[in-house]
């Protein structure tokens, strides 16, 4: 038996290496599980029909002495990840029928390193949420609870992993996607700089905003998976070229700012107790903390729901029910339009549709859209002010812990907060990363997160590890 | 807001919307909208912004890519002779 609860990816990655167990053993480990546990937590939509074939490509890779730290690894994909030749939905009903017809730059890296994508994972439809119950394919229950949600959007690939259906996953974020769920479920998920992995083949939500995330159990195998992908992609316009990937190292990164004044009220009382808690561990082992003022980035949700679904409506436009995906017949192109994507886009997506077509109509542009993208830029500044003084930034993950199944569809504005402290990273581009800190008095996963300068993932990762071994996770 | 605003939007993003989704719309955006209102108050210096973004474009020469056409014009509702089918619009 293999213990997937603690399993790793260099530790699995040694005894693939070793001849414990093959690659196939360990997918045939994953696929129980799965058998047994998926149609309760609904985390995938799709098990692959080529994953042994997957598997047994790997085992010679390894058996001809050639492998990656990744090759026979089993990951979850999100569901708005290209695939060749395999359907990719986004959750929606609009994209049932779509297969895709090249692979994502990161899926193309992957297959180069041999491991094994067992399948795709449900989300909110076209990634609008934070709870994964707008899907059109069903709610994914959070395997701690199955009461309750597993965040979103990419609650889906988040399940997968904190239930043992996967070792690792890929979600995507544009404001919190992977940083949320990974707080609900758990997890460490990393959020990287705006740029360092293509975005190329994943099906866009807010273009300004999207990255590719990976979700892990231990800090150690979102950074494999980060390193293995940060990679430059000519295909895509935002990706960018290595040589200008530099971050501001310093030699002692111990300075932490908090920006206590961005989370006085709304918080839970138990995850600020709990975050009071980490930021006192980081102090007694020599962390200095300071608090910082972000007088922008407490408008930064605000900002980003104006953005977003701007970017939404230009974007969701492609879906028009005649090039591909769902298609409703009508008398005219009109109707084939209006009815196609009437049917087709769920509550959500409608909703953030015609918000951002009335964000970017005449008469409401200057006021909403424009000036949305004037606070931005005096995030992204103000941010970067702050990390001429600090190392890292400290935050809770999200101001609450996992709720029931059912809570907040009634009451967009509820839903949109649990991503308030998420904003300010996506807004400005700059990476940050959830970490598991603790449990809360029901047992539910507490979370805290880190932001760091553009491209200084690695200090996330040191500062990440050294909090792992203080909560005694490792 | 008021449901002509949400027909008006519904026809401009081409979206085919129910009485009863047309008002369940208008109650939701009326939230969403008091939520974003905060941003026309933000105070801003009277510097404007410096965009430092610029477009990135690539030759206009032909690339290999690793698209499928067959599973391209697989994909098309309507179809024929390998070219995608379209209702007249004239």
């Amino acid at each position: 038996m293999i213990d997937l609860e603690k399993l790793t990816i260099e530790k699995a990655h040694e005894a693939l290496q070793k001849g414990v167990y093959t690659v196939r053993d360990l997918v045939e480990a994953y696929l129980d599980v799965i058998k047994e546990k998926n149609k309760e937590i609904n985390a995938y939509l799709e098990i692959y029909d080529d994953v042994i074939a997957q598997a047994d490509k790997a085992q010679k890779i390894i058996d001809s002495g050639k492998s990656d730290i990744l090759t026979g690894i089993p990951f979850a994909i999100k569901d708005n990840i290209l695939y060749q030749g395999h359907i990719a939905s986004a959750g929606s009903k609009i994209l049932e029928n779509y297969t895709a017809s090249y692979d994502a730059f990161v899926i193309r890296k992957l297959k180069e390193k041999g491991v094994v994508v067992i399948g795709r994972t449900n989300m909110d439809e076209f990634a609008m949420g934070s709870s994964t119950q707008t899907s059109a394919y069903g709610v994914t229950r959070n395997p701690i609870d199955p009461t309750r949600v597993p965040g979103g959007s990419s609650g889906g690939a988040a399940a997968a992993v904190a239930g043992n259906m996967a070792l690792v996953s890929l979600g995507t974020e544009t404001c919190g996607s992977v940083r949320e769920p990974a707080a609900f479920c758990g997890l460490v998920g990393l959020k990287p700089t705006y740029g360092a992995l293509s975005r190329n083949g994943i099906i866009a939500m807010g273009n300004s905003l999207d990255q590719v995330s990976p979700f892990g159990k231990s800090v150690s195998d979102v950074e494999i998976i980060f390193k293995a992908l940060s990679l430059h992609d000519k295909e895509d316009s935002t990706s960018i070229p290595l040589e200008s990937r530099t971050a501001i190292l310093r030699k002692e990164e111990k300075k932490i700012g908090v920006p206590w004044h961005l989370f006085e009220t709304g918080v839970d009382p138990e995850v600020m107790e709990n975050f009071k808690e980490s930021i006192e561990k980081l102090k007694n082992v020599g962390y200095e903390i300071v608090d910082i003022k972000l007088p922008f980035s407490k408008y930064s949700l605000e900002a980003y729901y104006v953005i977003m679904p701007a970017e939404v409506s230009t974007n969701l436009s492609r879906f028009d029910g005649i090039r591909y995906g769902y298609s409703e017949k009508g008398d005219n192109l009109k109707e084939v339009y209006m009815k196609s994507r009437g049917t087709g886009f769920g509550r959500e997506a409608r909703r953030r549709i015609l918000l951002g077509t009335y964000v970017l109509s005449h008469g409401y542009y200057d006021a909403y859209y424009n000036k949305a993208v004037k606070v931005r830029e005096k995030i992204k500044k103000e941010i970067s002010s702050a990390f001429l003084d600090v190392d890292l930034i400290a935050t809770p993950t999200a101001p609450i812990v996992a709720f029931k199944i059912g809570e907040k569809m009634d009451d967009p504005v509820a839903m949109y907060l649990c991503d308030i402290f998420s904003a300010p990273a996506n807004l400005s581009g700059v990476p940050s990363m959830a970490l598991p800190s603790g449990k809360n008095s029901e047992g539910l996963p507490l979370s805290l997160q880190f932001m760091a300068p553009h491209f200084a993932e690695d200090s996330l990762f040191r500062v990440g590890k050294e909090f792992e071994e203080l909560r005694g996770m490792i | 807001m008021e449901i002509k605003d949400v027909e008006a939007l519904a026809e401009l993003a081409k979206i085919e919307l129910t009485q009863d989704e047309k008002e369940a719309i208008l109650k939701d955006m009326g939230g969403i909208l008091a939520y974003v209102k905060v941003i026309e108050k933000v105070e801003l210096d009277e510097e404007e912004p410096v965009y430092t973004l610029e477009n990135r474009w690539r030759e206009d020469v032909a690339e290999d890519r690793d698209f499928s056409h067959e599973l391209i014009v697989k994909q098309f509702p309507d179809s024929q002779d390998g070219f995608l089918k379209v209702k007249k619009i004239l």
